[in-house]
């Protein structure tokens, strides 16, 4: 029966069905869907790790010992992962291992652009990528037949648009994998001497899985007008048949290791080729490898951003791209932003009164570097703000906050906090504990109290940890409680050595939070005076409304934080006005 | 068949991923090719949100060439503003006549009170439908994205029979009646 599926829910279907028995992952936009869709299937044992590098090293056991596993990440997941990533493939594999990693070209939901395609390079593993749903659900399962051929873990990339385009997938059933047992073999897992002897048949294999390119069905010439020659895969593939469908296509399935003797004869029929690949010239590079120079790449598309149909047809037959007229006339924009009464305007409508240098992390929270709040001065990545603010203390600067929601704590802010315990570096860390993953779609992770697949599981008791990592001075506050949030910052910051405030408050998108019976404020016209220092926290609920401040009762959830700013106590609750 | 190629665009919240699930859904069951691509930035509420929608013989594109697009479905009219750069020449835009204020972070300028206006004298066929009001008269406000719907089956070439089944087999049991007023109430409305 033909189904509409994402790209996600069918690389998670096509999984399921190749037998796959284990899988776990961090979320990450655009790969998050995967292992959501995987923990719906009773015969998947799929749980969210504290991070990817985890979750690979979990997969990794799993697959030594005999399961079919699928480990997923977004492209930055894969950078935390990278240490197993490059070092399994010296071992290899012994059930199926895939590892389903997201690529973000536009950045829709990430701080970097990066092609992860060379990671499989550097890793000497084969590298699989699908142009849409239908495929990504074929090709998932010859992603597990050719890891236990090979006996390699097989990197699946994907990107945004084809995690999120939904297209006809016709579902099969699922074909159960035995386990395979586990042959213990020091000789292929561990120490130096023994890697040195792994090393050359690791190029053996790469040897073998460049003949195996040659005849993979994957790899798919088109042939059309003789005059014009592409070598294309992926999404950017589907341009390139949408612009130009009268072309000859070589489409490429495997993308590491390339069928170089098949490309040559490819290349050689044309004057020149198109490479229209997304993100960097990855097969351009490779090509020129093989001494194939007849060819137009990155010159004509760009590696910038995400590419269209539109910016393909420009690079292929000089078209040029209509105008958006909704930017000449400048369209107010959408812009992200914190909900109405979320616990992170407390603590950063406190930051920015107390002036103090703010390295920021991962999540919703990000927002607080945009005005009213101007209160987060750095973000990188997962876990960085308190190693990042532990160097601008040694650096010179003084009172530096760190802030960190709970689930990227978790992720990799935990070693940092030890770190900077350990080394008594005088900088507060401020944990935002909303009790969830916020901007990923609200993810259990193991602070919350319950596993991926709904079951009651021990929540970290932070307050206990952080105090035995060494950390001596830690307080709790409500963040909707401004005065506390400011008493707690500044009590950190006056502490001489690491201190730690847990600002705790759900989210409030949170099922039983939204359920929650509100009362919402209201502005007394005759009282305010127009001092606007309700709007300090930037709620979407307080708007303008002739010429005063006006709550939407819509969208006010109760949390007092303007009533608390505001000097004549204009601002009451329904009931009491 | 021509790839017939329709834009759904609203804010965050209006139910514009849901309308275009229903729309691919039913394309599905009417024997096209489809892809339905759909953008949302991180923002989890208010945010500008809008998906493509293509069906026909074989669609490869998840997205429609700008210039290409036969009808834009408006959840809002700020929103109608910013695609209709997509629509083709004497395309047609069905536009909810509905205003949902951005939250802004320290921008003051007002919102466009000529948006309708602005598209007639570009040259588009726009059709303003009051389908909020409608949607609040049959029970819910939230069911505009159907009344926009069907407002767009008007036009197209899928037979009401496939949409009735498609919608008994997606929306649930307790909405479905709502979503079925909804959407003759929008199928009543004429094309132009």
């Amino acid at each position: 029966m033909k189904r509409l599926m994402s790209g996600n829910e069918a690389i998670a279907r096509g999984a399921w069905e190749a037998g796959v028995l284990f899988a776990a992952g961090y979320p990450g936009t655009p790969s998050t869907e995967v292992l959501e869709r995987l923990a719906g299937y009773d015969e998947v044992d799929a749980h969210w790790s504290t991070n990817e590098k985890v979750a690979f090293d979990e997969g990794v056991g799993a697959a030594l010992g005999g399961a079919r596993t699928m480990v997923t990440m977004k492209h930055v997941g894969l950078n935390v992962a990278a240490d197993p990533f490059m070092v399994f493939p010296y071992a290899g594999t012994n059930a199926g291992f895939v590892a389903l990693v997201a690529d973000d070209p536009g950045m829709y939901s990430s701080q970097n652009e990066q092609d992860s395609r060379y990671f499989a390079k550097i890793a000497k593993v084969p590298l699989l990528e699908p142009a849409d749903a239908a495929e990504a659900y074929e090709m998932v399962k010859t992603a597990f037949e050719l890891s236990e051929r090979f006996e390699t873990p097989l990197m699946f990339r994907t990107t945004t648009r084809l995690a999120h385009t939904r297209g006809i997938v016709e579902p099969g059933d699922r074909v159960e994998a035995p386990r395979k047992p586990f042959s213990r073999k020091a000789s292929q897992y561990a120490i130096p001497v023994y890697a040195r002897f792994r090393r050359p048949e690791l190029e053996a294999k790469l040897e073998r899985l460049r003949e195996f390119a040659e005849e993979f069905e994957g790899n798919i010439i088109e042939d059309g007008d003789a005059s014009v020659g592409i070598v294309s895969h992926g999404i950017p593939y589907q341009y390139v048949k949408e612009v130009m469908p009268e072309a000859s296509v070589f489409k490429l399935g495997m993308i590491y290791p390339l069928p170089a003797a098949r490309l040559r004869e490819f290349c050689a029929r044309f004057e020149t080729v198109f490479v229209v690949e997304e993100s960097e010239g990855f097969i351009e590079g490779e090509l020129a490898g093989m001494g194939i120079t007849n060819v137009i790449g990155k010159e004509r598309f760009t590696n910038i951003g995400e590419l269209s149909a539109d910016l393909v047809a420009a690079g292929l037959k000089g078209d040029s791209v209509p105008a958006d007229f909704a930017q000449e006339l400048n369209i107010l924009p959408r812009p992200p932003v914190l909900c109405a009464g979320c616990a992170h305007r407390g603590v950063f409508t406190t930051l920015k009164k107390l002036g103090v240098l703010v390295t920021g992390d991962i999540g919703c929270y990000t927002l607080g570097c945009l005005p009213p709040f101007d209160a987060m001065h750095t973000t990188f990545c997962m876990g960085a703000s308190i190693g990042n603010a532990s160097g601008f203390t040694r650096a010179g600067e003084k009172q530096v906050v760190a802030v960190i929601g709970d689930s990227t704590f978790l992720h990799s802010g935990l070693s940092s906090l030890v770190s900077a315990a350990y080394n008594q570096v005088p900088t507060t860390t401020i944990l935002l504990d909303n009790g969830t993953t916020g901007m990923t779609g609200h993810q259990e992770h193991p602070g919350t109290g319950h596993t991926l697949k709904g079951a009651p599981a021990p929540a970290v008791d932070y307050e206990t940890l952080i105090r035995a990592v060494g950390v001596q001075h830690v307080e709790v506050v409500d963040p909707w409680d401004l005065e506390a949030t400011e008493r707690a910052i500044t009590a950190g910051l006056a502490h001489d050595g690491p201190a730690v405030v847990i600002a705790q408050r759900h989210c409030n998108l949170l099922p039983e939070e939204k359920a929650r019976e509100k009362t919402p404020y209201a502005v007394v016209p005759e009282d305010c005076i127009v001092c606007e220092d309700c709007f300090m926290t930037g709620c979407p609920a307080l708007v303008w409304e002739d010429d005063l401040p006006y709550i939407r009762d819509w969208e006010c959830v109760g949390c007092s934080m303007c009533a608390q700013l505001c000097p004549v106590d204009a601002i009451v609750l329904t009931g009491e006005v | 068949m021509a790839v017939t190629n329709v834009l759904i665009a609203g804010v965050g919240g209006q139910g514009a991923i849901l309308a275009s699930e229903l729309l691919a859904l039913a394309a599905i069951a009417a024997g096209h090719d489809v892809k339905q691509g759909e953008f949302h930035g991180v923002a989890q509420r208010g945010g500008a949100v809008f998906s493509h929608v293509r069906f026909g013989d074989r669609v490869y594109s998840p997205m429609a060439r700008r210039g290409d697009v036969d009808f834009l479905l408006a959840l809002e009219k700020l929103e109608a503003l910013r695609y209709a750069h997509f629509v083709r020449k004497g395309g047609t835009i069905i536009v909810n006549d509905h205003t949902v204020e951005p939250i802004r972070v320290g921008d003051t300028r007002p919102y466009p009170d000529d948006a309708i206006e602005s598209l007639e004298s570009r040259g588009f066929d726009v059709v303003a439908v009051k389908a909020t009001e409608k949607a609040i008269e049959i029970g819910n406000h939230r069911a505009a994205n159907v009344v926009l719907l069907g407002t767009l089956a008007g036009s197209l070439d899928i037979p009401d029979e496939v949409w009735d089944e498609t919608f008994k087999a997606r929306i649930p049991e307790k909405l479905l009646s709502l979503n079925q007023q909804a959407f003759s109430a929008g199928r009543q409305i004429p094309k132009r």
